[in-house]
């Protein structure tokens, strides 16, 4: 695809556009930053990966993995601001789980040690690795909310920490995890999965590119589930004090 | 300052919330194998007492005895074991009652026979519900009983009752009146029980402690309930103050 193919393709950019200006929807404005950050930010990353691919110095391979872990991080942090050391418990779950997968692809020669392969799949697994993260946070804080007189209920009746959270911790887990689940239930059936899609474009034969397409899927699987209980298992105990009480729970008590 | 005839020991204790100074220097002592009721205005800090005691929270400045021992110097599993808790919220887990009746020892990795759990049901006048009702069926009252029911499965020296009469009708609320009392006389249990019922308070409690505001402004035998000292107390005896 030539530049010239990428600027006639912006009528897919203007098509939306003229679509809001004309029924007053407002979107003009966050669809061209939408459509510039997306040009500025991939055309980036193309030179920065072909300038990778070229030199296959392991340095930049691991200095692009912890610059997609530092944005992963920072990403899903918010979402678990309530959580004390969130950031460090986001980091050590996606370096876990970014070594873990690689690991097994390269130690059992699965894929090849070069950038062209360990970049994309790292992409894949620490992206979906903070989308569980932010699942996981997500729904674990307002478990954690909601629940508060179950979680004192057990811990007045002798129960520790571990016990009192859970059925929250395991709640969160499975929230969080279902939707990776569930979508590869109806994958081939709903939707082609992009890469898979992008391969047989660039003229990959369509069962090796299916076959890689499942390898990626359940590294994905295993991603999902190792990051919402490795992150559930770091963050629970933070909720409680040395004396085995919740952290903050007096604040909901008006009596 | 311990003292062995005294269940639970208060020395100038202090806690406060989001800023809030909920418990101001409470200074007392709760006699053991008596019952003592704790009366006051909403909001004037008696669930919050309940709970420094169970040790789910800590005060932030004073000493608080349990049976003469710092509280600290608990493991914090020994003395919830030990002060029970029957909160007003009644607050059940999802799921049947048996399976809340036994959460206690579940909780220690050990079950609880089902006669016991009859036993415990009937205790709290609660022998026609079945074992595997959901508590989402049972009344606000029912609840209240099985709250009660549950929290004396861990067999609590101390017992910390807070309003559970409140949503009971007057059979049931004589029953849990004539339970408190058989607990206290043939077990020996020491029994502190929030409630707003002044009479429950004069006929049940041994020992009455006022709180308003989060300060102790009259305590004694229940009897001075019919005579209090403190203007403030007047007032609320005469139901001037909710």
């Amino acid at each position: 695809m030539s530049f010239l193919t990428l600027i006639i393709s912006l009528l897919f950019v203007i098509i939306p556009l003229v679509l809001s200006k004309t029924l007053n929807l407002g979107l003009e404005k966050d669809t061209i930053i939408a459509a510039v950050r997306s040009i500025i930010q991939l055309l980036a990353v193309g030179y920065v990966l072909q300038f990778v691919f070229n030199s296959e110095n392991m340095i930049y391979i691991i200095l692009m993995v912890v610059l997609m872990i530092v944005a992963a991080t920072h990403n899903a942090q918010g979402k678990g601001a309530a959580i004390k050391g969130i950031i460090w418990k986001l980091v050590i779950t996606f370096i876990f789980v970014e070594v873990l997968t690689q690991a097994i692809l390269l130690g059992l020669n699965i894929t090849p040690a070069t950038a062209q392969y360990i970049i994309p799949i790292s992409g894949m697994v620490v992206g979906n690795s903070m989308v569980l993260a932010i699942l996981f946070l997500n729904r674990f804080t307002s478990e954690i909310e909601d629940h508060q007189d179950e979680t004192e209920l057990i811990l007045s009746l002798g129960g520790t920490p571990k016990q009192a959270i859970h059925t929250q911790l395991i709640t969160s887990i499975q929230a969080s995890t279902i939707p990776t689940i569930e979508s590869q239930k109806t994958i081939g059936l709903v939707q082609l999965p992009g890469m898979m899609s992008g391969q047989i474009i660039a003229g990959a034969d369509p069962v090796q590119a299916v076959l890689f397409q499942l390898l990626v899927l359940f590294l994905l699987l295993t991603t999902a589930v190792v990051t919402s209980i490795m992150l559930g298992y770091l963050s629970y105990p933070t909720l409680f004090n040395q004396r085995m009480q919740l952290v903050g729970g007096a604040s909901q008590d008006p009596e | 300052m311990t003292d062995p005839d005294n269940a639970m020991r208060f020395d100038n204790i202090n806690f406060s919330a989001d800023g809030v100074h909920i418990i101001k220097n409470i200074t007392g002592s709760i006699p053991e194998r008596n019952i003592t009721t704790l009366v006051g205005p909403s909001g004037a800090g008696k669930t919050t007492l309940f709970k420094l005691c169970n040790g789910l929270y800590s005060p932030d400045s004073g000493d608080l005895f349990i049976k003469g021992k710092p509280i600290e110097r608990y493991e914090p599993v020994e003395l919830r074991r030990n002060v029970g808790i029957a909160l007003q919220k009644a607050t059940m887990i999802s799921g049947t009652v048996q399976k809340n009746l036994e959460l206690p020892l579940k909780l220690q990795g050990k079950e609880l026979e089902e006669d016991r759990a009859r036993d415990l049901l009937k205790m709290v006048s609660l022998s026609d519900i079945s074992l595997h009702k959901k508590t989402k069926d049972l009344s606000g009252g029912q609840r209240q009983k099985l709250s009660i029911a549950r929290t004396l499965v861990n067999q609590p020296n101390i017992l910390l009752l807070d309003e559970i009469t409140s949503s009971l009708d007057s059979i049931s609320r004589q029953d849990i009146e004539e339970l408190i009392a058989k607990m206290n006389n043939q077990y020996g249990t020491t029994i502190l029980w929030i409630t707003h019922n002044l009479q429950q308070a004069l006929s049940i409690g041994h020992y009455t402690w006022i709180m308003m505001d989060g300060e102790l402004v009259e305590t004694g035998e229940s009897s001075f309930l019919r005579n209090p000292q403190n203007e403030r107390v007047k007032q609320f005896v005469r139901g001037e103050i909710e």
